[in-house]
């Protein structure tokens, strides 16, 4: 029973801290991206609310709670209501496998640093990136406007397209981990990380993976000089707040799971390991944040013939060589 | 627990599936599927096979169920305007058939009722079944991937485009 108990706590206390972390890390995020992409531009970007604009994530809050929470008249209203929130969920809940540090021994119990290593992680974190998609479509048809329709149609036509690929190009890192668990995956790259032993597969999961997410350059979805906001056009409040937000939560899974599959984990030498993981998660979003400042964006249909005529076909060469050379190695 | 959980599933994918079946709305419709396979795959979790329940959300909801919303959304249904149903002439025969499968079904249950819990347990590595699939069962494995591939061919025939100067 107080076997029970300990272990009951022990995951409440890494569910609060995960979930306290990941919201801090993806509202200042936020302020980050505006930050980055105003030097970028030769601007300073926001810096009037607490020392060097520290404090305007939580404005932006405090603005997105008090709007009105509008729903159109003819739109499908509890689809509407439903939407957003399954956005954000579906990218909070990648976080229960992803494994931040090494277990630690307190009080002579073993504490693994991960809310639930399951064997099929990855399986897990792909299953959710594929329920994503839902978020999308249904926000952007229950809103009943041509432009959220419109939208909604193109995410969900490229992020299915380029889910295919981000599987493939996950497939060699299964098979030097032998495993889909995420903690084997880290545990296999204590000497080289993935991104040196499969590069081609990383290169293909980095560009699939942006896609997925609908980050720019690949922001079709909701490309804003087209089709308004794309599936958010409707969205209003904290409803939209929760799009918005759910964008950047991804934006950290993302950096997460390219550490955890690509980047070696935790590993990393004279730092601290929760350290090395979470310098590497930012310096993925970094990169993504530098890319939408110095990426323009390609025609949708440009996008849809390079994932399924480039893109899938080489990470599926990919699989036969890497497969391959690890058959060869092997005897 | 299992138990218990297995009835609190089996209930919720009836009652899905019900649903399902009984909406106008096609875009609700595929919702109360999802549902539905999901308790689905959470009852293949509770068996014993992970793998399969990972593949059941990837492959059916997350692809199968997605493309059915694409095609809804492609004819362009508005949330508002949905069209009327089948009357009972046109789905009385479907009913009439699909009830004989399940008292069938239903007598089969009664005249072995004990036929389920012949099942040890058991857990399913990702490993073994993969073994088990490119060994054993690989002849099948392949038949199956050839009817995708007749699938894919026959889908791309149908979609090319017609040479110049050639009407439909």
């Amino acid at each position: 029973m107080n076997d029970l108990l300990i272990s009951l706590v022990l995951i409440l206390v890494k569910l609060g801290l995960i979930l306290g972390v990941v919201l801090t890390m993806a509202a200042y995020l936020v302020l980050a991206e505006r930050k980055i992409l105003g030097r970028m531009q030769m601007r300073y970007g926001p810096n009037r609310i607490g020392p060097g604009g520290m404090m305007q994530p939580l404005c932006d809050v405090i603005k997105l709670i008090t709007k009105e929470d509008f729903v159109p008249e003819r739109a499908d209203k509890w689809l509407f209501l439903f939407a957003p929130g399954l956005t954000a969920l579906t990218a909070l809940l990648s976080f229960a496998v992803v494994p931040f540090a090494p277990p630690i021994t307190l009080f002579g119990r073993q504490i693994p640093m991960v809310v639930c290593d399951l064997n099929i992680g990855l399986l897990y974190i792909f299953g959710l990136s594929s329920l994503a998609v839902y978020g999308v479509v249904l926000g952007g048809w229950a809103s009943n406007s041509k432009y959220s329709l419109i939208g909604a149609m193109r995410g969900l036509a490229q992020m299915l397209s380029y889910e295919l690929a981000l599987g493939l190009a996950l497939v060699p890192v299964v098979m030097s981990a032998k495993s889909f668990s995420l903690n084997a995956i880290v545990m296999a790259q204590a000497d080289w990380p993935n991104m040196l032993r499969h590069p081609l597969a990383f290169t293909i999961f980095m560009v699939s993976i942006a896609a997925e997410s609908k980050r720019t350059p690949f922001d079709m979805p909701e490309a804003e000089n087209e089709i308004v906001a794309g599936y958010h056009t409707e969205y209003s409040g904290m409803r939209f707040g929760l799009f918005f937000v759910g964008e950047y939560i991804n934006l950290v899974v993302i950096g997460a799971i390219t550490t955890v599959f690509f980047l070696g984990g935790w590993h990393g030498p004279f730092l601290p390991p929760v350290i090395w993981f979470i310098v590497k998660v930012l310096f993925v979003a970094f990169l993504f944040i530098w890319a939408r400042g110095s990426m323009p964006r390609p025609r949708y249909d440009q996008l849809m013939h390079f994932g399924w005529k480039v893109l899938i076909p080489l990470a599926l060469l990919n699989v036969v060589v890497s497969g391959a050379i690890s058959l060869a190695l092997r005897s | 627990m299992a138990t218990v959980l297995f009835y609190i599933l089996g209930f919720t994918m009836l009652a899905a599936t019900l649903l399902c079946i009984t909406r106008r709305n096609p875009v609700h419709a595929v919702i109360y599927l999802v549902a539905g396979l999901f308790a689905l795959a959470l009852m293949f979790y509770l068996l014993g096979a992970p793998l399969v329940a990972a593949w059941q959300v990837i492959v059916y909801a997350g692809a199968i169920m997605v493309l059915f919303l694409f095609i809804i959304m492609m004819l362009g249904l508005a949330p508002q305007d949905v069209p009327e149903g089948p009357s009972w002439q046109r789905w009385g025969p479907l009913a009439l058939l699909s009830s004989s499968i399940m008292i069938c079904t239903l007598l089969l249950i009664f005249k072995d009722p004990m036929a389920g819990q012949q099942i040890d347990d058991f857990y399913l590595a990702p490993q073994v079944l993969g073994e088990a699939l490119f060994s054993r069962y690989a002849l099948a494995v392949e038949i199956v991937s050839f009817q995708l591939l007749f699938a894919t061919i026959g889908a791309y025939m149908l979609g090319r485009p017609l040479p110049k100067g050639e009407d439909q």
